[in-house]
């Protein structure tokens, strides 16, 4: 049985994205019979091409995915490097679990708000300095070039890179390699970037990469925040797909195709730096200077992350303030009356979404989890190394959504399985379950063997000692990648609204609907309520595991004792 | 039984589910059978949610189907009306052609013109339902028109919207009463107007009315597009953007997402005049503190842009009947006045209220009014919509000039 886990786990990932992948395929090519059109032909190409700005929306997706990404990657080196030990380093490490929750539209609106040229910030000088009595009429949110929607991407990336740099540090045996470099002379920042980060990079690439795939193609955030003469090339096919104009789904299908491309092209240029940086960082890594430059990697790294987390958590204030917000007009900073109406009206329509979001996520990462445990401990029993093939587990989290969902839901139609809970549930577990992995197989493979092997030689069975020994030292990481996998689930969006024809509601589809109503203080109610959610989740995997009475550091303090 | 003709009986069975359609569609012609066949039926309703106000009095109707008609009413909330019919195409694509996740579509314009053309919608029913006699179409034929096309019974109308502009009396107390004196107006206050983004619909809106006022050649803008006039037809429209472009918010470099979005920047401050396809918008967006107190609604002096919308039902809808009971009782004296209702949602009645029974009549009086809200005789001076292929032309040669910036 146990055997079977690796292959189910690809079989359920790679048989919907290729089918998806292929329904768009076929029309981006002129095969669509619906529309009478079955000849193949170019025409949705040539009509892509002649669409203005196809160029500038392609640019700003590869850019801003690209720019955010390094950005990201840098804020969390830099803050790994200058603040390990420090108070800083023990609080951000904390906050990182909840602000990886918080869905990525409820921090987009919130980011939108705080620096547009009549939110918070600019309400926090006026006009007593800055002398605006009026917003200035300044483009700030929805800059051509993708500053903005960059910045707010970097909010959500920066958590997720950090997170996974933490599951992956223990193995390297830092502290270690500091304390030697250290007796050698090199300050204490210098020291990290020299000899911890080469061995790190690896252990996050594939992480990496999947924020690269995120970011290229992202919609919630573009709407909202990337450019609109034109939009990011994901918001147009978005716009494309669902043109009354039904003629335009072969241009929308080619658009998906080229999203692919853009995706995939962001993902070889990353890879090139990847060398390129090899190549020159490889005389400044043995150059023997142990101290020039310490003093700017640790300010940069210590505000760099600093003030990420604090923009997050003021967007999530002021989204907060317009929950209860009665009328709040430019330039007070405060609103002038306060009110419960919001979320008092709101409340009838929560129990439905409410449940429906809890099955969901509950069901596609229990799912997940029990896949993912499977396939480690058979790669344990084995004794397999981690195999290439695993790439394909990250197939969903590198084909671009929109590239594949619409001609997945037409697959499905086509296989006669019908819109429900169930087709929603299997569509969650295609990005469930690699981030699951992603959290987990590093926690798991680092586990000593030997306390198996004492279990077995007490006459334990293997089965038995997974249950006894295993679990239980596992405990804490499993779940932690519960309840990122539950995140993950509570902010799906187009999964939920077309594998479930829009009839199974969650709070995440309630909240994007409401949203296209602009009515700030509801959607300041729903993006509260949304990002509460997963909170609850990791709150949960603080505290069960110390309520279980389970060695949560377990897996660490093993190790050093090995 | 023989094992042969227990085949050929399996086969046979087989044969008549596989042709048989799962549920007969009901004739509306005998209303009692379709009442019959929608008892127990779940209706799912897509319509767009972007409006609590809305989403509370589809919430209400679903109260009353359930209570009298036993038909469960099933709200699905879209940000975007033609992803439902994106749906559909799918579903047709797919040759699921009886058993489709959609059986309601709050409809209108290209959407609707969209279906007709590929053949996606249910019908004529709509004129047989017993409450369409109400609106009497002979005098309001705006029931039976969308965009200029007829509707030929494929849609059943549900309210009016009109273009509705509004201004913070604070700011201003002059607010341009034409397109040509926006202009003007814009000048004198630059960055306090803007329209939203193309292709989105209220901005689309905004384009046809300016067209309508600029254009000496109205007659040509309600039959489809000619290529070879489109150039001479749209250009003061275009000349006039040119003009008014650098006026606007963000000086036309960027443009609000959406209708909605107007009503936020208005609420931020950062414009002082906007306008909504709703006209109750402005009151309502003042009861729930969007806006302030002191703003106030209006119609230009020719009239503005005003339509109709509509519920239409899928062809491959598995609960036709309940849609159609929903589809009537939407059109009950009962509905159409918990509609109108500024504290329920504030959208205009179809029906024609003045012929109703007395008793009727006065459950529309009951609503209060609003010192933002327009007067309900305002708007009697409503332009009709040109024709659907309009807004697809006057779209992409927006795009293509204004796309870009």
């Amino acid at each position: 049985m146990l055997r079977l886990a690796p292959l189910l786990i690809i079989a359920l990932l790679v048989i919907p994205v290729t089918a998806g992948l292929g329904m768009v395929l076929l029309p981006a090519f002129g095969y669509l019979p619906v529309l009478g059109s079955e000849q193949a032909n170019l025409s949705a190409w040539q009509m892509l091409f002649a669409q203005p700005g196809l160029g500038r929306s392609v640019a700003v997706s590869f850019a801003s995915g690209l720019a955010s990404t390094a950005l990201a990657l840098l804020i969390v080196v830099l803050f790994l490097a200058a603040s390990q030990g420090t108070w800083l380093d023990r609080s951000l490490r904390r906050l990182v679990s909840p602000l990886l929750a918080i869905p990525h539209a409820a921090v987009a609106f919130g980011f939108a708000f705080l620096i547009a040229p009549s939110g918070l910030m600019a309400r926090f000088i006026s006009p007593w300095l800055s002398g605006w009595e009026s917003p200035p009429d300044a483009l700030i949110v929805n800059d051509p070039w993708g500053l903005a929607l960059t910045f707010g991407l970097v909010l959500k990336e920066a958590p997720f890179l950090l997170l996974m740099s933490l599951a992956a540090l223990p193995q390297l045996q830092a502290e270690q390699r500091l304390r030697l470099a250290r007796s050698l002379g090199y300050a204490p920042t210098l020291a990290w970037l020299k000899v911890v980060l080469p061995s790190l990079y690896p252990l996050i690439r594939l992480p990496v990469y999947a924020v690269i795939a995120y970011a290229t193609s992202v919609v919630d955030m573009a709407l909202i925040l990337g450019p609109r003469l034109p939009p990011t090339l994901s918001v147009s096919i978005l716009g494309w797909f669902n043109d009354p104009d039904i003629t335009r789904r072969f241009m929308a299908s080619a658009a998906a195709v080229l999203q692919l491309g853009v995706t995939l092209a962001a993902l070889l240029s990353w890879w090139l730096l990847e060398q390129l940086s090899r190549r020159l960082s490889h005389r400044w890594l043995t150059n023997g200077d142990r101290q020039r430059g310490e003093a700017l990697f640790t300010v940069t790294g210590r505000a760099g992350l600093t003030l990420a987390s604090l923009a997050a958590l003021a967007a999530l204030v002021g989204l907060g303030l317009f929950s209860v917000a009665g009328f709040w007009r430019f330039p007070e900073l405060l609103p002038q009356s306060f009110t419960f109406d919001h979320w008092q009206r709101s409340a009838d329509m929560l129990a439905g979404p409410l449940v429906n979001t809890a099955l969901i996520a509950l069901l596609s990462t229990g799912l997940a989890a029990v896949l993912v445990v499977a396939t480690l401990e058979n790669e344990q029993r084995q004794q397999l190394h981690p195999t290439r093939s695993l790439w394909l587990l990250y197939l969903p989290l590198l084909v671009p959504q929109i590239a594949f969902l619409y001609g997945l839901v037409v697959a499905a139609e086509r296989l006669g399985i019908r819109p429900q809970l169930a087709l929603v549930v299997a569509g969650h577990l295609l990005f469930v379950l690699p981030y699951v992995y992603l959290s987990l197989a590093e926690a798991y493979r680092r586990l000593d063997p030997r306390w198996l092997y004492i279990a077995q030689s007490l006459g334990v069975s293997r089965r038995r000692a997974f249950w006894r020994v295993r679990l239980p030292l596992m405990i804490a990481p499993l779940l932690t990648a519960v309840a990122v996998g539950l995140a993950v689930s509570i902010g799906q969006y187009l999964p939920t609204q077309l594998l479930g024809a829009g009839r199974v509601s969650t709070v995440t589809t309630e909240a994007v609907a409401l949203a296209s109503g602009g009515n700030r203080r509801l959607i300041g109610v729903w993006a509260l309520v949304q990002a509460g959610l997963p909170l609850v989740g990791f709150m949960a995997a603080v505290a069960l595991p110390r309520w279980l009475g389970a060695p949560r550091r377990a897996p660490l303090n093993v190790q050093r004792q090995g | 039984m023989k094992p042969r003709s227990a085949l050929a009986t399996a086969v046979a069975l087989a044969l008549i589910t596989l042709t048989a359609p799962a549920v007969a569609a009901p004739d509306p012609q005998e209303w009692e059978s379709v009442l019959e066949a929608a008892d127990g039926q779940t209706v799912y309703w897509n319509a767009w949610g972007g409006d609590a106000r809305t989403n509370r009095y589809i919430a209400w109707v679903a109260a009353q189907m359930q209570e009298s008609y036993g038909v469960r009413v099933e709200h699905v909330k879209l940000d975007d009306t033609s992803s439902a019919v994106a749906r559909v195409l799918g579903e047709q694509q797919a040759g699921n052609d009886s058993e489709g996740s959609i059986d309601l579509i709050w409809i209108n314009g290209e959407n609707f013109a969209a279906m007709r053309e590929q053949d996606l919608l249910f019908g004529p029913f709509a004129e047989s339902l017993p409450n369409f006699a109400l609106t009497y179409p002979e005098e309001n034929p705006e029931v039976v028109t969308d965009f200029t096309l007829p509707t030929e019974g494929y849609e059943s109308p549900w309210g009016k919207a009109q273009i509705t502009f509004y201004y913070d009396s604070a700011q201003t107390d002059t607010p341009p009463q034409s397109i040509e004196a926006l202009f003007a107006w814009a000048k004198e206050h630059p960055g306090q107007f803007s329209y939203p983004r193309i292709p989105d619909f209220t901005g689309s809106t905004f384009l046809k009315q300016a067209l309508i006022e600029l254009t000496d050649q109205d007659e040509a803008l309600y039959a489809p597009v000619e290529d070879a006039a489109f150039e001479e037809i749209t250009a003061p429209l275009w000349a006039y953007l040119d003009a008014l472009h650098p006026h606007l918010w963000r000086s036309g470099r960027s443009f609000p997402e959406s209708g909605p979005n107007l009503r936020t920047l208005m609420s931020d401050g950062e414009l002082s005049l906007a306008f909504s396809f709703y006209p109750t918008d402005a009151a309502v967006a003042v009861m729930e503190y969007e806006l302030p107190e002191s703003v106030r609604s209006y119609v230009l002096e020719d009239g503005t842009l005003g339509n109709v919308h509509f519920v239409a039902i899928p062809y491959n809808s598995p609960h036709k009947a309940g849609a159609m009971a929903l589809a009537n009782f939407l059109l009950s004296p009962e509905a159409q006045a918990q509609k109108q209702s500024l504290s329920m949602w504030g959208d205009r009645s179809v029906l024609a209220i003045q012929q109703l029974e007395p008793s009727d009549q006065a459950l529309f009086e009951q609503g209060e009014s609003h010192p933002a809200a327009l007067p309900a005789d305002a708007l009697s001076n409503t332009l009709a919509e040109p024709h659907p292929s309009w807004m697809n032309a006057l779209q992409d040669a927006w795009l293509e000039r204004y796309g870009v910036n």
